[in-house]
């Protein structure tokens, strides 16, 4: 018997659930005149609640083990792997080819695996100890900046995404990401990894839709700590940059990256969403010797 | 006149009492309507401590924060009252002096209700005397769990005639009363025992005030009111702490007992948080950014 036809509806992510956006809107991209699904075209109002539900995830993410949310993303990565052919036909659909969808696949479990590897190394290669001209023992440590938007890579749907979403979650930020536009399957199926993964509800929050409409609302936002934009457009930048004063939001541009890479895995993208915090004890010496610093 | 039997209350429509909440809830306030509200709600709301962990400070701070609920937008209105132990009524009277913002203090061995009736009524007066200007009793719930309606009814009564001057809020606790029938029971009782206002909770049980139950309520005040002209108050307390939720409870007594009752003589919230999410809201409108709880003061 012939099975009739239907197209999947993607829902967005936020929260640890699979809402539809609160607009009820829907469009559909297309590859090669054929549209790949339906999409939640979000509204503000969506990036509102997924601002609540990371801001909501935020401390008890961060107050989580370094250790354990190493764990957690190691986890991701194998549930990934786990998925790995329905990604791999959905890269195809979205327009390339057999052999670049299996490479970008392994690529972002490595790299998901690269930043697992790093959540509890970061503190110690980073921090410092600093030479004070007084009796006190001085050191600065990271903090995470706390709600981090993503506007993730458009053309690189799966591991230009996950290169933003690891180690910003791997320093213990939450984050609400807008997902690429014209090529969104990767991400919301992506969603359904992270559901299943041990990652609390709200740590990470994917929506779909359209930048023009969405963006000033990242930028805007006061309870947003920090955005990366990984795009090329000049307007879409300057605008951020503009709207992102209010609150003087940490800013990163990723324009014209290439995600493919190994120059884009490294753990200074940790520290792009840290805030150094420097602690100043009192204490004459440190050791039994009498060593002071 | 004759004692009235309250297990002959007037049954509630579970299904129909739902159904019109979700009624409510769908309503869409948008603009000029929501700011309006908004306001509205701001200037109905009693700012609450009821902490353990009270002190004068933090009574003098929300005291504070009453008055002065966000300063980088001119004209807001003050918050209703605010309510707090007896102990610390002196302490907020003096702060509140001129500012128009009411005092309220819970009495009569708040939350559980669990004493003596001369206990109660002493807690009573020295609220009182100090100077509060509405009291927040509870009902006796075990009483009430045994049938005693009497009793409940007497103890109300009596209380309102130590209130004197003060207006007196009836706690039912309707998250210990189980079911809407005797929440419809209790609020007959503590109207015609002289309660100037029915209230949902104490903030301390959950379930606290939800939308149902206070329509429960509502339906009861404006029965009361068809059959002795006598308004009554009513006042949500515990759990309501977003804008929304707080709008669609406006809504909800505007169209179950009008306009007349959409002041803060006759309607309040009983809340802690739910002023900064309001203020957040009209942040959001005034200066078109979704706004953070780090930019308004805690208390």
């Amino acid at each position: 018997m012939k099975r009739i036809e239907i197209l999947k509806t993607y829902k967005i992510y936020i929260g640890g659930a699979f809402p539809r956006t609160e607009s009820g809107r829907y469009y559909q991209p297309l590859a090669n005149k054929k549209p790949l699904g339906n999409i939640c075209l979000s509204s503000r109002k969506d990036v509102r609640n997924a601002v609540v539900a990371a801001r909501g995830a935020q401390t008890g993410w961060a107050e989580k083990s370094a250790y354990n949310r190493s764990q957690i993303l190691y986890r991701i990565a194998e549930i990934l792997e786990g998925r790995r052919s329905q990604f791999q036909s959905e890269l195809e659909l979205q327009g390339i080819t057999k052999v670049t969808a299996e490479k970008e696949i392994d690529a972002s479990i490595d790299r998901l695996i690269y930043y697992a590897g790093w959540c509890d190394k970061y503190t110690q290669v980073f921090g410092s100890i600093n030479p004070v001209a007084s009796s006190h023992f001085n050191f600065s440590t990271y903090e995470p900046t706390g709600v981090v938007g993503i506007i993730a890579s458009e053309e690189s749907s799966l591991l230009g995404l996950i290169s933003m979403i690891a180690p910003v979650i791997a320093g213990g930020n939450t984050c609400v990401v807008l997902a690429s536009e014209s090529k969104p399957l990767c991400a919301v199926t992506f969603s359904e990894v992270l559901a299943t993964s041990d990652v609390p509800g709200g740590v990470v929050n994917i929506l779909t839709g359209n930048t023009k409409e969405l963006l000033e609302h990242f930028a805007s936002h006061m309870d947003v700590n920090a955005v990366v934009y990984c795009r090329n457009n000049k307007d879409e930048i300057n605008q951020l940059r503009l709207l992102a004063v209010d609150n003087l939001k940490r800013i990163t541009i990723k324009d014209n990256v290439n995600w493919d890479d190994e120059k884009v895995e490294n753990p200074y993208e940790i520290l792009n969403f840290m805030e150094v915090k420097t602690t100043w004890h009192p204490i004459e010496s440190i050791s039994a010797a009498g060593s002071g610093y | 006149m004759a004692i009235k039997d309250y297990s002959q209350t007037p049954k509630v429509d579970q299904v129909g009492i739902l159904d019109r909440v979700a009624r409510v809830t769908a309503r869409s306030i948008k603009n000029e309507a929501k700011m309006q509200g908004l306001r509205m709600v701001l200037n109905m709301i009693d700012l609450t401590t009821l902490e353990g962990a009270d002190t004068e400070a933090k009574v003098k701070q929300l005291c504070y924060k009453a008055m002065h609920l966000h300063d980088e937008i001119p004209n807001l209105p003050t918050t209703a009252a605010i309510c707090v132990y007896p102990n610390f009524v002196n302490v907020a009277v003096k702060a509140l002096k001129g500012s128009g913002v009411k005092v309220a203090s819970v009495a009569t061995a708040f939350p559980s209700g669990h004493s003596s009736r001369e206990i109660k009524l002493m807690d009573t007066k020295i609220a009182v005397d100090a100077g509060a200007d509405e009291i927040d009793m509870v009902i006796s719930r075990g009483k009430f769990h045994s049938g005693e309606y009497n009793f409940v009814f007497d103890e109300i009564a009596a209380i309102k005639e130590a209130c004197g001057n003060a207006r007196l809020k009836v706690i039912l606790e309707t998250g210990e009363l189980g079911t809407f029938d005797k929440v419809r029971r209790a609020s007959d009782i503590a109207m015609d025992a002289g309660a100037d206002f029915i209230k949902t909770s104490t903030g301390k049980i959950k379930p606290a005030a939800t939308l149902p139950v206070t329509l429960v309520m509502l339906e009861a005040i404006k029965d009361h009111y068809y059959k002795t002209g006598r308004m009554v108050g009513m006042k949500p307390a515990g759990g309501i702490s977003n804008s929304k939720l707080a709008l669609q409870y406006l809504v909800m007594v505007k169209e179950t007992l009008g306009g007349k009752w959409l002041s803060n003589e006759w309607f309040r919230f009983g809340a802690s948080s739910l002023a900064n999410d309001v203020l957040m809201q009209i942040a959001k409108q005034t200066q078109g950014n979704y706004q953070s709880k780090d930019y308004f003061s805690i208390d």
